[in-house]
């Protein structure tokens, strides 16, 4: 076997790169508990409406005693339910989300904001608003031939209103 | 010395036994590699559409039924049949000539060919009749023609024959060659050849237990955490199989072509092993947002995932030190300097540094794409397709184009065409690529979502930031597609060429310290094979096996 020692040098740059890479990822998952949205938790897609939590009366924007908000929605071709929420800038909200038929997903525009919706899984993620203003929440996962028009409007509002 | 009657009637048996395994050898190349690039030819005005109709620029192309079904046999073409026919041209070239022997049966080897066209005329029939516009990503629950999932099949189930054809290749002719290493070049495909077997069998296990029984109506659902689960198995490493011809080149063709030596044979096999090791069980990169895994499978797959950035980080460093000795052997001078002083009349060296520019740049994304955390920033947004177009589409097909320009006249006899058309094509390649993707980076970054034909959102402020980059990315595909024709443009006319090629021996780059003898490790794959199983086991064992026992609940088939 022979290493060149120019080779050798280089190896440990890039054992350097890939460890630091790592380390630093692993220490924000482990030290400040940033993972992405991965809640394991089935439904029957066919059966929301049968559902406490995705019954169309219960969809919306909920505020918990601590002042953080549970906005509850549904994903179905071609749009996400409720079709306009409003939340109050600066506040943590915690979404959770299922479909009633395909596979979907979402992203909302100067959020991070960002999930899959699968049909047969409630999908979850953690997010607080931090501009004012109103925005699409785009649906970024193919569904089907009217895709492009599946999107909601977000109301981010100032904290006192 | 006289040679008796016996020894000559037994050298003029070789002689005619490896001229016969390099005629098949080639013309199993040659069906092979037409197929591939008249997939790639095919493709390119497709992609050219999606641009334009997405824009907003030109009403009169918008349709939602053609955009969608236009995309998914875009993808099937490019990153199906393009790939899959490329590697097994190449590859049975590389084994004919850098072995000398002929695959076991030809008969098998053809009818792995045929079934494999045939598997993709039947998708395609499907594909353009917009009956399967489920992306080549398939997506279920929704469903496409049956016909279309039995066609991707038998693409698939014909490359394996390719996959046997050179793994029986290596190893016959390491029975007839004890201790010695087997030629890089033929280490690297079978390699690929290994990995294709292993990457393939996830999606092979969701077409056959769920998309084609549930598209025939033998099942009534499917579990689409589980398919998403199954498909992430195919999905990294694929990209890998793809790739891995294009570093074949890299390090058996351009060092040669430039001039020069290839700087380590013995790192190129570690890159090789490890691309395979580090490939496939860490799929879930791709479901990081999704909500059937939990976080802690999601960051085991993290580490694997950068873990495969390392032999991408070795072959940079190898072909380009291969290719700055080639330059200072011709004289070139200066720590950047040398660059100018390579032989940029060659298309294979400018095919090599292109390609590693747009490496530098692509892999950059990839480790963005890969962070269990930034990823949630670009996911699903046109930020990936920017980047897989960039590292698929530029790096690695460029390298396919300047293969192609090689194998050409050494498997007809004729001349290149125009080895000028050819650098100019693959400048225009690069530069296309380069005005495609940034543009399609900076709008993925500006949220702009994935997999849509329009984006008719009311909110002006949100959507009007992205239409100038989109005219810019138009302009990029029409210089694709300029590129592409004149590809074709070349090779066909190489083969009506009367100038015979001059040199018609195939031969490969020489290490500046040829291995004499490698580790076993370095010259086998039964090792890897079972590491691989271990690793496999442990990243997608409970993952997979959790949907037996979470009470997941089928989830209804959709048509589009």
């Amino acid at each position: 076997m022979h290493v060149d020692p120019l080779e050798k040098r280089w190896l440990y740059v890039v054992g350097g790169i890939v460890a630091f890479t790592i380390a630093v990822q692993v220490y924000y998952a482990a030290a400040k508990g940033i993972h992405p949205p991965s809640n394991v938790q089935t439904i029957d897609s066919a059966k929301l409406h049968l559902s406490k939590e995705f019954a169309e009366n219960n969809l919306g924007v909920h505020k918990n005693t601590d002042g953080s908000l549970d906005v509850t929605m549904v994903a179905a071709r071609y749009g996400f339910y409720p079709q306009e929420i409003e939340v109050p800038i600066d506040t943590p909200v915690r979404l959770r989300i299922a479909s009633l038929d395909v596979l979907h997903g979402l992203l909302v525009p100067y959020s991070n904001l960002n999930l899959m919706v699968v049909p047969g899984y409630i999908s979850e993620a953690n997010t607080t608003f931090t501009k004012l203003g109103e925005f699409p929440m785009i649906c970024n996962e193919y569904c089907g031939i009217g895709h492009d028009y599946m999107y909601a409007r977000v109301r981010v509002v100032p904290k006192n209103n | 010395m006289s040679i008796t009657a016996e020894e000559a009637g037994r050298l003029s048996q070789t002689q005619s036994t490896t001229a016969s395994a390099l005629r098949l050898g080639n013309r199993l190349g040659m069906s092979n590699l037409w197929f591939a690039f008249i997939a790639l030819l095919l493709g390119l005005p497709m992609g050219l559409y999606q641009v334009a109709e997405r824009s907003g620029y030109f009403p009169w192309l918008e349709s939602s039924h053609v955009y969608f079904a236009s995309t998914s046999t875009h993808g099937v073409l490019m990153a199906y049949v393009l790939t899959t026919f490329f590697m097994m041209g190449y590859g049975y070239h590389s084994m004919a000539h850098s072995l000398k022997i002929k695959t076991w049966s030809p008969l098998f080897s053809w009818a792995g060919f045929y079934m494999a066209v045939f598997g993709t005329a039947l998708a395609a029939v499907m594909l353009l009749t917009g009956k399967a516009s489920v992306m080549y990503t398939f997506y279920p629950p929704e469903m496409a023609h049956p016909l279309f999932y039995i066609g991707a099949v038998l693409l698939v189930v014909g490359s394996w024959f390719w996959c046997i054809d050179m793994i029986a290749g290596m190893t016959q002719w390491k029975k007839q060659n004890p201790g010695k290493p087997v030629p890089l070049v033929m280490f690297g495909t079978t390699i690929n050849a290994m990995l294709w077997l292993w990457t393939s069998a996830g999606v092979a296990i969701e077409a056959l237990f769920q998309l084609i029984p549930v598209s025939l109506g033998l099942k009534e659902t499917l579990d689409p955490g589980m398919a998403r689960t199954l498909f992430s198995w195919t999905l990294h490493a694929i990209v890998y199989v793809w790739l891995i011809p294009a570093y074949i080149a890299m390090y058996t063709l351009v060092p040669k072509l430039a001039g020069g030596k290839l700087f380590s044979d013995e790192f190129a096999r570690i890159a090789f092993v490890m691309l395979f090791i580090f490939s496939v069980p860490i799929g879930f990169h791709h479901l990081y947002m999704d909500p059937q895994q939990a976080a802690g499978w999601k960051l085991l797959h993290m580490l694997g995932t950068f873990m495969v950035a390392i032999p991408t980080f070795l072959t940079g460093f190898t072909v380009l030190a291969s290719l700055e000795i080639a330059s200072r052997l011709r004289g070139g001078k200066g720590i950047f300097g040398w660059m100018l002083g390579l032989d940029w009349k060659e298309p294979m060296v400018v095919a090599g540094m292109l390609a590693m520019f747009m490496l530098t740049f692509g892999g950059f994304g990839g480790l963005i794409n890969a962070s269990y955390s930034l990823n949630a920033m670009i996911h699903n947004t046109q930020w990936v397709t920017g980047h897989f177009h960039l590292i698929f589409g530029g790096t690695t097909v460029i390298m396919y184009l300047a293969v192609a320009y090689w194998i050409w006249p050494k498997i007809t006899g004729r001349q290149l065409h125009s080895k000028a058309m050819a650098v100019w094509q693959l400048w225009l390649w690069f530069i296309g690529m380069l005005v495609l993707t940034l543009p399609w980076h900076y709008i993925g970054m500006l949220w702009y979502p994935r997999r849509v034909s329009s984006t008719p959102y009311e909110h002006v402020g949100v959507v009007a930031q992205w239409g100038i980059y989109e005219l810019m990315m138009v302009v990029g595909g029409i210089i694709l597609v300029v590129s592409g024709v004149m590809f074709i443009y070349n090779l066909i006319r190489t083969h009506t060429n009367k100038i015979a090629e001059p040199d018609m021996t195939v031969s490969y780059a020489e290490a500046i310290h040829p291995p004499l003898k490698v580790p076993n490790i370095l010259n086998s794959l039964t090792f890897w094979n079972w590491a691989m199983a271990a690793y496999m086991l442990i990243s997608y064992g409970y993952p997979l096996l959790q949907f037996f026992f979470i009470g997941t609940h089928g989830a209804i088939p959709f048509g589009i």
